[in-house]
């Protein structure tokens, strides 16, 4: 089988990787290029731990065959803050004390922070929707739903 | 565990993609969103040699009004049907539908065509397109063809597909004013598949009079099926409460479902039941309500 060369922009920078075509986003991000803040955990997309966002939307990046991600923009949650500054998001999450673990919690936000750009100002209800495709096996999720909630309506970044 | 190798294609146009399949038979799969094939290749369920990516096939991303019907391109993904912009308005059951598909992340890359060709029993799509007596648009080397709903789903995850044939896209009726529907699921945990799921689609001729009721049930058998009982029982009569349940109550009877880890075949003919009459009920009770839109 023959390598592809593969480029696309991962945090606002161009990547290029060479691998063959059997391998996800996943394996490209974490095994070549060392982005480990994307977590690998069920490995069949019904976990959450390995959301990244693609041109924007939260994806499985255990689901997304390499060369699918061809031309495409990456983000993790490295990619949400400022330099230093951390995003609104992040920061509710600390303030809010709502990783314990912190296994789900890169997926987690960038999941909250794709819905918040979709619905500005969600329900607490409407919160628990959107994130009902993260597992978390510490929290019981009341924490993440305050930290959400607490940056709902407020203009977010990213 | 990674996949077993293959051989990875993304051909421009519709031609080479088909030309591709012929080629290697049996040792090729063709890729849309591959939510459920990706899962299939890394747990290595499924080996092909080959991989034929169709994502760069434009002309499968188009949606479009041909009077009282919808044209929707079989790459069109779950998260537009969900957003239901635009064209897809015509057919808002496709909303509420897509909205219960596995979890944002599947339904951002999932796509119409692919749920449908996969075949699941108990998948949402399936199961509205055989409620709406949908049409599948396929191409192969012999050309286009297009098949009822009802003859597209075979058996589970087997479908009327034949050799280096791909589905291009599904034709809908529009869903006009009189006419409610609802979707109503039952699933253990939020974004698996459903245990059991009814789709139902009420038309009324007056406020008074049902003019046709059609009923279609997933993960009660290995096809979606519909419910010509119950549909029959309903035709010209008051869509009141007691006639829609008293219908619905024909639903168990229609449907002989197996049992299995998730639920047993009582508790799925229960389901049947109880969901179907859910669906008439808010269905019918929507087509009162756009009677005037």
């Amino acid at each position: 089988m023959t390598d592809l060369v593969i480029a696309f922009t991962l945090n606002g920078r161009l990547r290029e990787v060479r691998t063959p075509a059997h391998r996800t986003l996943l394996d490209v991000l974490r095994d070549d290029l060392g982005v480990l803040e994307v977590k690998e955990g069920c490995g069949e997309g019904v976990c959450g731990t390995c959301t990244v966002l693609l041109d924007g939307e939260p994806v499985s990046s255990c689901l997304v065959l390499a060369p699918r991600a061809a031309g495409r923009r990456i983000t993790t949650v490295r990619g949400l803050g400022d330099g230093d500054a951390l995003h609104p998001l992040q920061e509710a999450f600390v303030a809010h004390g709502a990783a314990q673990c912190g296994f789900c919690i890169p997926g987690m936000i960038l999941t909250a922070c794709a819905f918040l750009e979709e619905h500005p100002a969600p329900s607490r209800d409407e919160i628990r929707q959107a994130i009902a495709g993260n597992l978390c096996r510490c929290t019981g999720y009341t924490k993440i739903i305050d930290a959400i909630a607490s940056v709902a309506g407020r203009k977010t970044r990213g | 565990m990674p996949a077993v190798p293959f051989e990875y294609h993304a051909p421009a146009t519709l031609e080479e993609a088909i030309a591709l399949l012929r080629e290697h038979g049996d040792e090729a799969k063709p890729l849309a969103g591959g939510q459920s094939l990706v899962p299939l290749l890394t747990l290595r369920l499924a080996r092909p040699a080959v991989l034929v990516d169709l994502n760069h096939l434009e002309e499968l991303r188009a949606v479009r009004r041909e009077g009282d019907a919808l044209w929707i391109g079989a790459l069109v993904r779950h998260r537009a049907l969900e957003r239901g912009e635009g064209a897809l308005r015509a057919c808002p059951l496709l909303q509420d539908a897509a909205a219960l598909i596995g979890n944002v992340r599947v339904r951002a890359l999932g796509t119409i065509g692919g749920s449908l060709a996969h075949a699941d029993p108990a998948a949402e799509l399936p199961a509205v397109v055989q409620a709406l007596d949908g049409t599948v648009a396929l191409r192969g080397p012999q050309g286009e063809r297009h098949v009822p709903a009802g003859d597209f789903f075979v058996g589970a995850l087997t479908t009327a597909l034949g050799p280096a044939e791909v589905i291009v896209g599904v034709r809908l009726p529009v869903l006009g004013p009189g006419v409610g529907y609802a979707v109503e699921e039952f699933s253990r945990r939020a974004g698996d598949f459903a245990v059991v799921a009814a789709i139902a689609v009420v038309e009324l001729r007056s406020p008074g009079e049902i003019a046709r009721a059609r009923v279609a049930l997933a993960g009660v058998g290995s096809t979606p099926r519909r419910l010509p009982g119950v549909e029959a029982a309903l035709a010209g009569q008051r869509p009141d409460a007691e006639t829609l349940r008293r219908a619905a109550g024909g639903a168990a009877g229609e449907v002989d479902p197996d049992g299995d880890a998730h639920a047993s075949a009582s508790y799925r003919r229960h389901l049947a039941r109880v969901l179907t009459a859910r669906a008439l009920e808010r269905a019918a009770a929507m087509a009162g309500r756009r009677k005037t839109a």
